[in-house]
């Protein structure tokens, strides 16, 4: 039988060369989508294959590597794909988002400021910000061409007519560098500021869809609005109830079936890191401490 | 109190035993070997090779066994393997007008030389479930063929010799052949790159598709020109050597479907092909997939586009099983940070709607 023997990191060394080509594109043309020869995976399409690739084709043996899904190093596919990670490359991974160099991430952008160096890669799942105005990729292609980008203008401005206010809620468009319209992936809108100015290098990977596309470290990243309607983040309004943290990014759990609920950070290092300097929140009050918040 | 959901790493693990378990079910039972998948689920074999992309029966047979049976698991597995395969080249390409034929039909003549040959198929069984397959049957001997087969060559290319149908494409031996898995797909895409997106396309999608161009959806009226299956020498030309070298045999089905054209401007009436091929004994597979192929061709003829079935960029992109079972499974990943950003902005429009009800009828409460 062919028994199957994997290189560094799963992939040949000529795929991750090729990969390489199209992040090196992506960067010198922030927000613009390269078309890459995506690979099957062993893990399936829409689960991280696109994030996999990217983070397989920078790693290297001295790298410190964290995996998030919603935030959390410890959600099953976050775990699934450290563990890939740890069994094809051997490299040492962290929960910590200040030691890590490499952070792949599904859906959130960690609390902490990422610092010069470190290079945040997200699993991205529909690449085109304008796929759901315009299905066809022809279409698509030539109006970034053209930074053609009135119909999203429209889409956003018939929100607020609807609404009174934009209804996006996740995967809310940005523009790069003033030129390309980009998608950041399905983060909250909350962790669009992030983007702007950061110091790490944003790689975003798209493997079912064949595209790479970046963000350089120290690029202007701005949320489409409009000047009467300027773009606001969301949170609950309430305070981590295990560390009270006020301006975390929270998720909300359903802990009875009377309607009761509770919000905790949705980053659990951000969370564990306040806890273990003594934060405090009120479903977390230590026993014999006279407040509830540290 | 909550605690932050711990212990997925185990929860992973434990559910791999779990289904390692399940998979070889009760142990009473003697375990399935690969080689009675290989001979006796040969089809399914044949279909995990073609959709997978890799002429291999014993590792088809393993990835069936390991997906328990589930056909697009078996796919995904083959696939993932393929990815990391060296690359040494193409190979010549295969002369299916070579093949030791063991089926071959023709619907558009009676008798072709070489004739007729049905060969091991379903069709003309009568579906009735056989308690005698239950255990322990053993079949006849196959009928031996009788005298020496002739040449069996192609139906098109005996239509071709009167220029009745438009003439096969003509190989570009500097052109290199297109490869999807190797070079990013970008549209509108040539023939080389829809035929090898349709070769790997889930024999289900491709049916439906074929099926609805029957329907009207893009008609194109065609005929089983003819579908051979058997097998074919697979040649390489080395270098070292500077002479192709034989590989081995392979076995395929090849099916030619011959359209109805009515002609152009420039072109005058004529008949066109739509091409199918796959590897073992896939005929559904490749005759779907040669009405899709004949259908994708609208553009290239001057039809008008209308159906689905006539949109590569509708087939192209939506054809690939393991593209699609990624996707639509993804959905059981964890989505609670954009629910909860939903569940923000749903309380915020709820809230705001019965705001403007209460004003409402206090308006009217008020004239």
């Amino acid at each position: 039988m062919n028994a199957p023997a994997y290189n560094f990191a799963y992939l040949d060394e000529q795929t991750k060369r090729m990969i390489r080509r199209a992040i090196l594109k992506a960067i010198a043309i922030p927000g613009y989508q390269v078309p890459f020869a995506s690979r099957e995976m062993p893990m399936p399409y829409g689960w991280g294959t696109g994030g996999v690739q990217v983070t397989a084709a920078i790693l290297g043996p001295d790298d410190l590597l964290k995996v998030i899904d919603q935030g959390s190093d410890d959600t099953t596919n976050a775990i699934s794909i450290r563990r890939f990670f740890e069994k094809t490359a051997g490299v040492a991974t962290t929960t910590s988002t200040t030691d890590a160099t490499v952070i792949q991430t599904r859906h959130r952008i960690p609390e902490a400021t990422l610092h010069a160096g470190q290079v945040l890669v997200y699993q991205v799942p529909i690449p085109e910000p304008l796929r759901f105005l315009e299905p066809r990729e022809t279409e698509t292609r030539r109006m970034h061409a053209l930074a053609e980008y009135g119909l999203m203008h429209v889409k956003l401005y018939e929100d607020i007519a609807h609404f009174g206010h934009i209804a996006t809620a996740y995967a809310y468009p940005v523009k790069v560098n003033d030129r390309y319209v980009m998608d950041p992936s399905p983060t909250p809108k909350y962790d669009n500021p992030k983007m702007d100015n950061c110091a790490a290098l944003q790689l975003f990977g798209a493997g079912r869809e064949k595209r790479i596309y970046a963000v350089p470290p120290y690029t202007k990243v701005v949320s489409l609005d409009f000047e009467d309607h300027p773009f606001s983040r969301y949170r609950f309004d309430a305070p981590c109830a295990l560390c009270g943290s006020e301006d975390s990014y929270l998720d909300e759990i359903v802990i009875d079936d009377r309607g009761g609920r509770m919000f905790v950070c949705s980053d659990t290092d951000h969370c564990e890191s306040r806890q273990a300097q003594g934060h405090r929140g009120i479903q977390n009050a230590a026993p014999h401490k006279e407040a509830p918040h540290g | 109190m909550y605690v932050a959901v711990k212990g997925g790493e185990r929860a992973i693990e434990n559910a791999h035993r779990l289904l390692a378990h399940e998979r070889r079910g009760d142990k009473d039972v003697p375990e399935i070997t690969l080689p009675q998948i290989s001979e006796q689920l040969a089809l399914a074999v044949d279909r995990v090779m073609s959709e997978g992309s890799l002429y291999d029966r014993e590792l088809a047979s393993l990835a069936i066994k390991q997906a328990r049976g589930d056909m697009i698991e078996a796919i995904f597995l083959v696939r993932a393997f393929r990815a990391t395969l060296p690359r040494f080249g193409a190979t010549e390409p295969v002369d299916t007008g070579q093949m030791q034929v063991r089926r071959r039909i023709s619907s558009t003549f009676k008798d072709i030389p070489g004739g007729q040959i049905l060969g091991p198929t379903f069709d003309y069984t009568h579906r009735l479930l056989d308690p005698q397959l239950a255990e322990g049957f053993v079949p006849e001997a196959p009928a031996a063929a009788g005298s020496e087969r002739g040449a069996t060559p192609r139906v098109t290319d005996i239509l071709g010799r009167d220029g009745l149908i438009e003439p096969s494409p003509k190989a570009e031996d500097d052109q290199p052949v297109g490869d999807l898995t190797r070079e990013p797909l970008s549209f509108p895409a040539d023939r080389d790159l829809r035929l090898q997106n349709l070769a790997r396309a889930d024999e289900g999608f491709l049916l439906a598709l074929g099926y609805s161009t029957q329907r009207g959806y893009g008609r194109n009226h065609p005929f089983a020109g003819e579908i051979r299956f058997g097998e074919v020498e697979v040649e390489f030309f080395a270098e070292d050597v500077g002479f192709a070298v034989p590989l081995g045999s392979i076995e395929l089905t090849e099916c030619q479907m011959v359209n109805q054209f009515k002609g152009s401007a420039t072109e005058p009436p004529c008949f066109t092909r739509g091409y199918g091929l796959a590897f073992g004994q896939s005929e559904r597979k490749t005759m779907s997939m040669a009405l899709v192929d004949r259908s994708l061709r609208a553009r290239e003829l001057g039809e008008e586009v209308r159906a689905p079935a006539q949109d590569e960029e509708f087939v192209m992109s939506h054809s690939d099983n393991v593209q699609a079972t990624g996707f639509v499974e993804h959905l059981k990943l964890p989505h609670y940070v954009d629910f909860q950003s939903e569940l923000g902005l749903l309380r915020k429009l709820r809230k705001e709607f019965a705001q403007a009800q209460a004003e409402a009828a206090l308006q009217e409460a008020a004239e």
